[in-house]
C-alpha cells in the first residue's frame, strides 16, 4: 500500500509555513502593540514603565495631538503617489511597447536603485539638493530660484524624495499589466477607426488599470508611514506621523502613544485603501 | 577656550599634525545614518567566558589605526592581560540602545556586552533602575585619577558604578565666512545672515541648556517653567523659519554642504571640522555658558562575574594617564583623567594645551551640567522638546 496524504489535508499543510510566519511576526506583535496602546504610566514608576489600565482615551489624545502630522502624511503620500504615477506610466509604457531588445536592460535599471540602501539614497538626495550641490546653484544662476530660497528642509524635498524612493514600486506593476495587453486589441481599435489618443484612452488605460491600482497602493501605503524622507530631507515643519511615532517610542519613551498612533495610522490607511478599491472597481485584482 | 580667543587658532596650528579621526568624519551624517541600519543588524558576540570582554561604545570614539585596522590601545590591553576584548561601535543613540537591551536587562538575560557607555542622564537611568553593578574598587586602582570636577555627579556621588569615558562640551559652531565676527551669544546665532540656516542638537539638555543659560537661568537648578519657556523660544524660532533643523551628529554634514551656517554643536565634531577645512569653521563656548556632559563606562547587571572583572580591568587600564592621553590625542573630546595632560606633553605637545581636550579652569568655570530630572520630568520635558521640533 503506497502512502498518500488525505487530499483534504494538503492545502493546510501547504498553508502552514505561511500561517506560522504570519502568526509569529504579525499577529503576535500586533496583539502586543494593541495591548501596549491602552497602558498608562505606573504612578511613581521610572521612565518607560507602564501598566495596563485600558485607557482608550490614549487614542483620542494621540490623534488630537498630532492631527497636523496625520494630515501632512496623507497629503505628502498622495502627492508622491500622483507624481510617481505621472513619471512611471510613460516609463512603463515605453519599456513595455517601445524598448525592443533593450527591455530587460531597462527593467534592470528600474530595479537598480535597490542595490543601494534606502537610507544612503535619501542622503544622496540631500547632497544633490543641498546648497553646494548641482541643482540649487544652477537654478539660482538661471534666476528660477531666489538667492535665499532653498530646497532641502522643505516639503518639496520631502515629496521629491518619496517620489523617487517609491518609483520602482509604481513602475513594476504598471509594466507588468501593460506588458500583458494583447497587441491585437490595439490593432482592433485602429481597425475600428479609433485614433491613437482614443485607443490609449479607451483600450490601453482600462486594460492597465489593475497595474495602476496595484502601483498606487504599493506607493501610497509605505509613503504614508514613511519617516526617513521627512527626517533627512525635511525640517521641523515637515514632520510626518512616522517621525512622531519614532520620537514617541525612542525619545520620549512613551510606548502607549506610539502604539496608539500606529494603530490609528493602520486604520486610516485601511479605510482609505478600501474606499479607493471600491471606487476603482478592480476587486478581481486586489 | 576663552570667548575672546576662540578655538580655531589652535585648531589651525594643530592642523596637519592630526589626521586620525578626521578623514572618517567627513561623511559623518552618512555614517551615523548608516549606523542606524548597522544597528539593526545587532552584533554583541555570544561568548561570555572568563577570557572575553565585550564593550559597546560610540562610533569614532577610540584610537584607531587605519593602516592595521586595529585599535592600538586596545591591542596593548589584550596583550597585557590576555583578555580577548571585543569592541563594538554599537551606540548610535542613547534611547535607541536602551530600547534594544531594556527587555533583557529586565529579565536578567545577557545583553551581549560587559561594558556599556551611556551619556550621563541615561547612565542615571541605568543606575536608578538597578541595571548596573557596583565596581570592585580593588580592581580599579586608577579610580582616583578622575578629574575632580567629574568626581561626584548626582547620579553616582561616589562613582561606585560609573567612570567617565570622555567629556563632551557643547557650544556654538559657525561658518567663519558667513559669521566673520564669530558666534558667542544667542543674538549672534540668530543674526540675519544665519536665518533659515541654523541647526541645533537633538540632545535636549545641550540645546535647551544653552538657550536657558543665555536667558540667565542656572541649569543646575532649572524649573519646569523656565524650561518650558526656553522650549517655546526654540519653537518660535522654528516656526519663524530661523532654525532649519534639530539634528544629531549630521549637523556636521549640513555645515560642510552649506545648508547650515551656524549651529549648536559638540566640541569634538567642531574640532575635526575646523582642522579639516582650514579655517572655514570655528567653535566657542557661549559667553553665557556651555554645557558639559560625559559618556560613562558602566558594567551592566547582566555581566557575568568574569565579565565584570575583565570590564574593571579595562576601565582601570583606560584610567592610566598614558593610555588616556593616547585616546584623547585621537578622539579630541575632553579627557577625564588626571595626569593625562602631562603625558600628552610627551606624545603630542601641541595637543597638551588644546582647550578642546584639556579645558583650563577659566573655561571649565563656564561649563555647566544640566540637573538630573525625575522620571516624570524626563517624560514631560522630552515631550515638550519633541513637540517643538514638529514631532
Amino acid at each position: 500500500m503506497s502512502f498518500t496524504l488525505p487530499k483534504v489535508r494538503v492545502p493546510y499543510l501547504l498553508l502552514f509555513p505561511g500561517f506560522a510566519f504570519l502568526f509569529t511576526f504579525f499577529i503576535l506583535p500586533i496583539a502586543n502593540l494593541a495591548q501596549t496602546s491602552t497602558q498608562t504610566p505606573i504612578p511613581g514608576g521610572d521612565t518607560g514603565q507602564y501598566q495596563q489600565t485600558f485607557a482608550f482615551s490614549n487614542y483620542l489624545n494621540a490623534f488630537l495631538d498630532n492631527r497636523e502630522q496625520f494630515a501632512r502624511s496623507f497629503i505628502y503620500a498622495t502627492l508622491a503617489t500622483v507624481f510617481a504615477l505621472a513619471i512611471a506610466y510613460p516609463l512603463a509604457y515605453a519599456i513595455a511597447f517601445k524598448s525592443g531588445k533593450f527591455k530587460n536592460i531597462f527593467l534592470v535599471l528600474v530595479v537598480a536603485p535597490f542595490f543601494t540602501s534606502f537610507l544612503l539614497r535619501t542622503i544622496a538626495w540631500k547632497q544633490i539638493l543641498g546648497e553646494e550641490g548641482f541643482v540649487v546653484p544652477t537654478l539660482r544662476n538661471l534666476h528660477v530660484m531666489g538667492q535665499s530660497t532653498t530646497i532641502t528642509s522643505t516639503a518639496v524635498a520631502v515629496v521629491a524624495g518619496m517620489t523617487y524612493n517609491f518609483l520602482p514600486f509604481m513602475t513594476l506593476p504598471l509594466y507588468a499589466s501593460l506588458e500583458r495587453i494583447d497587441p491585437r486589441t490595439i490593432e482592433a481599435s485602429g481597425d475600428l477607426y479609433a485614433n491613437g489618443i482614443t485607443t490609449f484612452r479607451r483600450v490601453t488605460v482600462p486594460l492597465s488599470l489593475p497595474g495602476v491600482v496595484a502601483g498606487t497602493l504599493l506607493t501610497f501605503i509605505p509613503a504614508a508611514g514613511d519617516y526617513v524622507n521627512a527626517s533627512i530631507l525635511g525640517s521641523p515643519n515637515t514632520k510626518m506621523i512616522g517621525n512622531v511615532i519614532e520620537s514617541r517610542y525612542f525619545k520620549i519613551v512613551d510606548y502607549p502613544t506610539a502604539a496608539a498612533l500606529s494603530f490609528t495610522l493602520m486604520a486610516a490607511i485601511l479605510i482609505l485603501v478600501t474606499l479607493y478599491i471600491r471606487k476603482a472597481g478592480t476587486e478581481e485584482l486586489v | 577656550m576663552a570667548t575672546e580667543r576662540s578655538l580655531s587658532l589652535e585648531a589651525r596650528s594643530i592642523l596637519g599634525a592630526r589626521i586620525s579621526r578626521r578623514g572618517v568624519l567627513v561623511g559623518a551624517g552618512g555614517l551615523s545614518a548608516a549606523g542606524l541600519l548597522a544597528a539593526c543588524g545587532g552584533s554583541g558576540a555570544s561568548k561570555n567566558d572568563a577570557k572575553t570582554l565585550r564593550w559597546a561604545n560610540w562610533p569614532l570614539y577610540l584610537d584607531f589605526d587605519s593602516k592595521t585596522k586595529k585599535y592600538p590601545t586596545l591591542e596593548k590591553f589584550k596583550k597585557q592581560t590576555g583578555i580577548d576584548a571585543q569592541y563594538f561601535e554599537d551606540y548610535n543613540d542613547n534611547d535607541e540602545f536602551f530600547g534594544k537591551v531594556q527587555a533583557q536587562l529586565k529579565l536578567g538575560q545577557d545583553i551581549g556586552y560587559d561594558v556599556v557607555t551611556p551619556t550621563d542622564w541615561m547612565a542615571a537611568r541605568w543606575i536608578r533602575l538597578g541595571y548596573t553593578q557596583k565596581f570592585d574598587l580593588a580592581n580599579i586602582p586608577n579610580h582616583g585619577n578622575i578629574l575632580d570636577s567629574l568626581k561626584s555627579p548626582s547620579y553616582d556621588p561616589k562613582r561606585e558604578s560609573s567612570l567617565t569615558w570622555q567629556g563632551i562640551m557643547s557650544g556654538f559652531g559657525w561658518n567663519t565666512a558667513k559669521n566673520p565676527k564669530g558666534v558667542r551669544t544667542l543674538d549672534d546665532l540668530f543674526a540675519p545672515q544665519n536665518k533659515g540656516k541654523i541647526v541645533v542638537l537633538t540632545e535636549m539638555r545641550d540645546t535647551i541648556g544653552i538657550i536657558l543659560m543665555s536667558q540667565g537661568v542656572d541649569i543646575t537648578k532649572v524649573t519646569e517653567d523656565q524650561f518650558m519657556n526656553a522650549v517655546d523660544f526654540m519653537a518660535k524660532k522654528i516656526a519663524d523659519g530661523w532654525i532649519r533643523g534639530v539634528k544629531g551628529n549630521d549637523y556636521a554634514q549640513d555645515l560642510t554642504s552649506g545648508d547650515a551656517t551656524a549651529v549648536i554643536g559638540w566640541s569634538g565634531d567642531m574640532f575635526i571640522l575646523a582642522s579639516e577645512n582650514a579655517g572655514k569653521f570655528d567653535f566657542a563656548i557661549p559667553e553665557s555658558g556651555g554645557t558639559i556632559s560625559g559618556d560613562n563606562l558602566m558594567i551592566p547587571s547582566t555581566a557575568s562575574p568574569a565579565g565584570k572583572a575583565n570590564g574593571e580591568k579595562l576601565i582601570n587600564y583606560y584610567y592610566d594617564p598614558t593610555v588616556a592621553a593616547e585616546v584623547a590625542a585621537y578622539v579630541n573630546y575632553v579627557c577625564p583623567v588626571k595626569g593625562a595632560q602631562a603625558e600628552m606633553e610627551k606624545i603630542a605637545p601641541e595637543l597638551a594645551t588644546s582647550e578642546y581636550i584639556f579645558p583650563t579652569e577659566k573655561t571649565a568655570a563656564r561649563l555647566h551640567v544640566f540637573r538630573s530630572l525625575t522620571p516624570d520630568e524626563e517624560t514631560k520635558w522630552a515631550q515638550a522638546f519633541q513637540k517643538a521640533q514638529g514631532n
